[in-house]
């Protein structure tokens, strides 16, 4: 049976399970007085047959949808006399084995293509009537078994509810897997690319030209991995996404929550945070098509050279993204400021700005502290206005006017399109990876810890 | 300084107070300079983008008369195989050559056939399927024109000289002598809704991205929303409070700070290389997705099931409901407002990203409408970041009204949600 028509099956099954498993618990009920002898009202009877019927068989299932492949293909090429010894070779003649079962090859293959793809055919044949058979064995044996279950005294309600607590604390889980699924991937592909390239020559080598040869005598492209262009180019394309940012968001923030009335507010407010909600694909139009060329335009107005594709445009048009998010983050804080402190500083006489600067800034710096970072952070890991604006050469240069490369880009260039998955310069995606979420979590986690800090302050 | 009488601080006072007042003017105006700036950034961006992408809506069309020659064709009957073999660039190119006669020379006839489409072939082939009757038979067309031409057309309205780019001085002529004879128009661009992604300007469209971006939604919304409501759930109402607790609630506030092209990575090792999943597909796409929105998800309904007063849930126990029932009996439809609104929030992020979608390969070329969540697809953002890469200038005003349209559904979709959350939020 197909996968689907199964899957459709079983949920006709678990349907059938509930329903039998209430009538069956109302019948039970009848010869005492009906359903108020129940331990649990008639429907938790049903869904627990339902659960039992059901849940283990799906899990199964999943399993099997998950494993089913890597376990043929270990048979089939285990099966094999004569195979290549690279991984990319194996998986030539694996897919060249698939497209003969599937009758797609053209032409004659070899006579071990032929019987492996036959095998290959045998095996998917007796899987689907193994998964079919175990399927429709384990949700109808258990569910006969909680059928059988079904008295009035059982406590079903208890126990259907242990399996959804179960269920829910599985999903919350699932953070810990992404995190713990993001750890492994970058990490296991960042350490074939360190047995390639030495740890120290990535973090500090000054170098980076990532086209390796493809051929030992070829010129000019032996593959240099040295970061540092990367991170000094982040840096400064944030520094000036921080530059427009910082000022910018805190002064709003202090200006909605301090000065501005009600209606100004409830004007200027909403259309700042529309700055949050653009897409960044979005600005990075913006900044390659619009920005840059100005940018460009003004430098050489006065004087200077500028290439097409600027750090400054780029850092710029991240500013202007990040204003929402630090003035909002600002707004939470100064909010919080206790009106007392606001009160006692205007009593002793100071202008409203000084009370500001001299009570209010101070009272929620922690919390505009830990709101800057996470900004850089994010100003870090933003990746489609510089993949757009900033370009492709890793320049290791001061002068904002030239383009920069940064970790985000280069992930991207070297990721996008095909490519085989055993060069370094694929690996060394991955090591930038892990250099951005190692630095980017760092950032998050002493935010968080500030702003966590400050908040239990004023409560 | 003890030693001042109070005339001489009152003195002092007066005489700093002028410097005060101007400081204060200047804080003040600082403040309204940073709104300013915000709200005219908003402003430039947004004029920018429109004023950019508006005249995509718009497309021109030339007018032709066009013979179903069977000779032409170089078929006599209709079926599928002779109208994949017939030749309609040569029926469109015949039918050019007769509205312009004098036109002489292999590169002069080259360049008069570029001024429709070269998809118009394939209209007419279509035309001719739907009605084959029409064989032998002559009848008026409008075909799109070719990128170019449009380009052109459209930007003489900017300016008297308008942009020629690679138009020919000649193309020029026979333009304008087709529009002042009323043989070339201007209509509403339907190719642009109707069509996948193409590498000729006036023949490309968002139909295929936009479905993608809605198979990937779907994926997305499917997964994300009840695994989030759960976790909340958990954590908001049932966990205890130890170290695997507070190690989920790092792990979540984390999450939602990781950079989003992280989540490409996690998406390319562990679903395209280890589970070898599709590439390109709408399923792998909505999966990362599903991953980088949780945690907003998480946050925002963990906040609604939070502004759910206790005293409903003590009601609740005092019937006699346990936990689980109170939860799914009372808090939880209270609180589904809040949790809509995160969700609807956190699907107008997936909508509006693109680098992690890099990654797993949605960048590829689409130009068929996919069908289903494993076929090969690309999602509008994507779609933008290759147009915005393309060199045609007709592609720059197609790329501008993608962001148009991408920009009105996302509008569309928090206005949805502050008009939910107003709507069916309850005060206590």
């Amino acid at each position: 049976m197909q996968t689907p028509t199964l899957f459709a099956l079983l949920l006709l099954l678990i349907l059938v399970a509930y329903g039998t498993g209430f009538s069956r618990a109302v019948g039970a009920a009848r010869s005492r007085g009906g359903i108020r002898s129940l331990a649990s009202l008639p429907n938790y009877y049903g869904v627990h047959t339902a659960l039992w019927c059901g849940l283990p068989a799906l899990v199964i299932l999943a399993a099997w949808l998950i494993f089913d492949d890597a376990i043929i293909r270990m048979l089939v090429m285990g099966g094999l006399a004569d195979k290549p010894d690279s991984i990319s070779g194996q998986n030539l003649l694996y897919a060249q084995i698939q497209n003969m079962a599937a009758g797609k090859l053209i032409g004659e293959g070899t006579p071990q293509v032929a019987a492996a793809a036959e095998h290959l055919a045998s095996l998917r044949q007796s899987g689907q009537w193994l998964q079919t058979a175990l399927i429709l064995i384990l949700s109808l044996g258990l569910g006969a078994f909680a059928l059988l279950q079904v008295s009035p005294e059982m406590r079903a309600r208890e126990k259907v509810e242990k399996v959804l607590r179960a269920i829910l604390m599985a999903c919350a889980c699932a953070a810990i897997f992404t995190t713990v699924g993001i750890l492994m991937s970058v990490l296991f592909e960042s350490l074939r690319f360190f047995q390639s390239v030495p740890v120290t020559e990535f973090l500090f080598g000054l170098h980076w030209s990532p086209q390796m040869a493809l051929r030992e005598d070829q010129v000019g492209s032996s593959g240099a991995f040295g970061a540092v262009p990367l991170f000094t180019g982040t840096l400064m394309v944030s520094a000036i996404a921080m530059f427009v940012a910082v000022p910018v968001g805190l002064m709003s923030a202090i200006y909605l929550a301090e000065y501005a009335g009600n209606r100004v507010r409830a004007f200027a407010k909403p259309l700042i945070e529309i700055l949050a909600g653009v897409p960044t694909v979005v600005y990075g139009f913006f900044a390659a098509l619009t920005v840059a060329p100005f940018v460009r335009e003004v430098a050489q107005s006065v004087g200077l050279e500028a290439s097409s594709e600027s750090a400054l445009a780029a850092g710029l048009v991240m500013g202007v993204m990040i204003i929402p998010f630090v003035s909002s983050l600002s707004d939470d804080v100064i909010n919080a400021v206790p009106q007392s402190l606001r009160d006692g500083a205007l009593g002793l006489g100071s202008t409203k700005s000084e009370t500001v600067r001299k009570v209010v800034i101070p009272a929620a710096l922690p919390g505009i502290v830990g709101g800057v970072l996470l900004a850089v952070s994010r100003a870090i890991g933003e990746t489609m206005i510089v993949v757009m604006a900033a370009g492709l050469a890793a320049n290791l240069t001061a002068n904002p006017l030239e383009s920069v490369t940064t970790v985000t880009v280069q992930i991207v260039t070297l990721l996008v399109g095909d490519q085989e998955f055993d060069s370094p310069k694929t690996l060394a995606a991955f090591a930038l990876g892990l250099m951005l979420f190692i630095s980017t979590l760092i950032l998050n986690f002493i935010a968080l810890h500030v702003v966590r800090k400050y908040r239990e302050q004023y409560d | 300084m003890t030693d001042l009488t109070q005339k001489q601080v009152r003195e002092r006072i007066a005489a700093r107070l002028a410097s005060r007042h101007r400081k204060e003017k200047l804080f003040r105006g600082l403040g309204i300079a940073s709104i300013a700036f915000g709200v005219l950034a908003v402003l430039v961006l947004f004029t920018d983008i429109i004023s950019k992408g508006h005249s995509a809506f718009l497309q021109t069309d030339i007018q032709l008369e066009v013979t179903y020659d069977p000779a032409e064709l170089g078929i006599d009957k209709i079926d599928e195989e002779s109208l994949a073999w017939a030749n309609f660039d040569g029926v469109i190119r015949a039918s050019l050559r007769e509205r312009f006669p004098d036109v002489s020379g292999r590169r002069d006839k080259r360049e008069l056939y570029t001024l429709v489409s070269n998809g118009a072939g394939f209209e007419l082939r279509k035309r001719l399927q739907d009605n084959p009757e029409l064989l032998g038979k002559t009848e008026t067309l409008w075909f799109n024109a070719d990128d170019d031409v449009d380009t052109y057309i459209k930007s003489l309205s900017k300016s008297d000289d308008g942009f020629l780019g690679r138009t020919s001085e000649q193309k020029v002529v026979w333009v304008q002598a087709l529009r002042e004879s009323g043989e070339l128009k201007k209509r509403f661009n339907t190719t642009f809704f109707t069509n996948g992604d193409s590498r000729e300007p006036e023949q490309a469209g968002i139909r295929a991205a936009l479905v993608g971006s809605l198979f990937t939604l779907l994926v997305t919304l499917v997964l994300s929303f009840p695994i989030g409501v759960a976790a909340a759930i958990y954590l908001e109402e049932f966990a205890p409070k130890n170290r695997w607790t507070d190690l989920i609630e790092v792990n979540i506030n984390n999450l939602a700070a990781v950079p989003s092209i992280v989540f490409g990575l996690l998406g390319l090792a562990i679903f395209i290389n280890f589970f070898e999943m599709p590439r390109s597909a709408p399923l792998v796409g909505g999966l990362v997705l599903t991953l980088m929105t949780l945690p907003t998800i998480i946050i925002s309904s963990r906040a609604s099931l939070k502004s759910v007063p206790p005293s409903i849930r003590e009601a609740a126990m005092g019937m006699g409901a346990s936990r689980m029932q109170v939860v799914l009996h009372h808090v939880l439809p209270l609180a589904m407002p809040g949790m809509l609104t995160g969700a609807i929030i956190g699907m107008a992020q997936a909508l509006g990203e693109t680098a992690p979608l890099l990654m797993i390969g949605m960048v590829a070329f689409i130009v068929d409408v996919p069908h289903g969540i494993t076929d090969p697809s690309t999602v509008l953002p994507v779609q933008i970041f290759l147009w915005a890469d393309s060199p045609e200038r007709a592609f720059v005003e197609r790329t501008s009204a993608a962001i148009m349209v991408l920009l009105a559904v996302l509008i569309t979709m928090n206005t949805c949600a502050v008009w939910l959350r107003k709507k069916l939020e309850r005060r206590w």
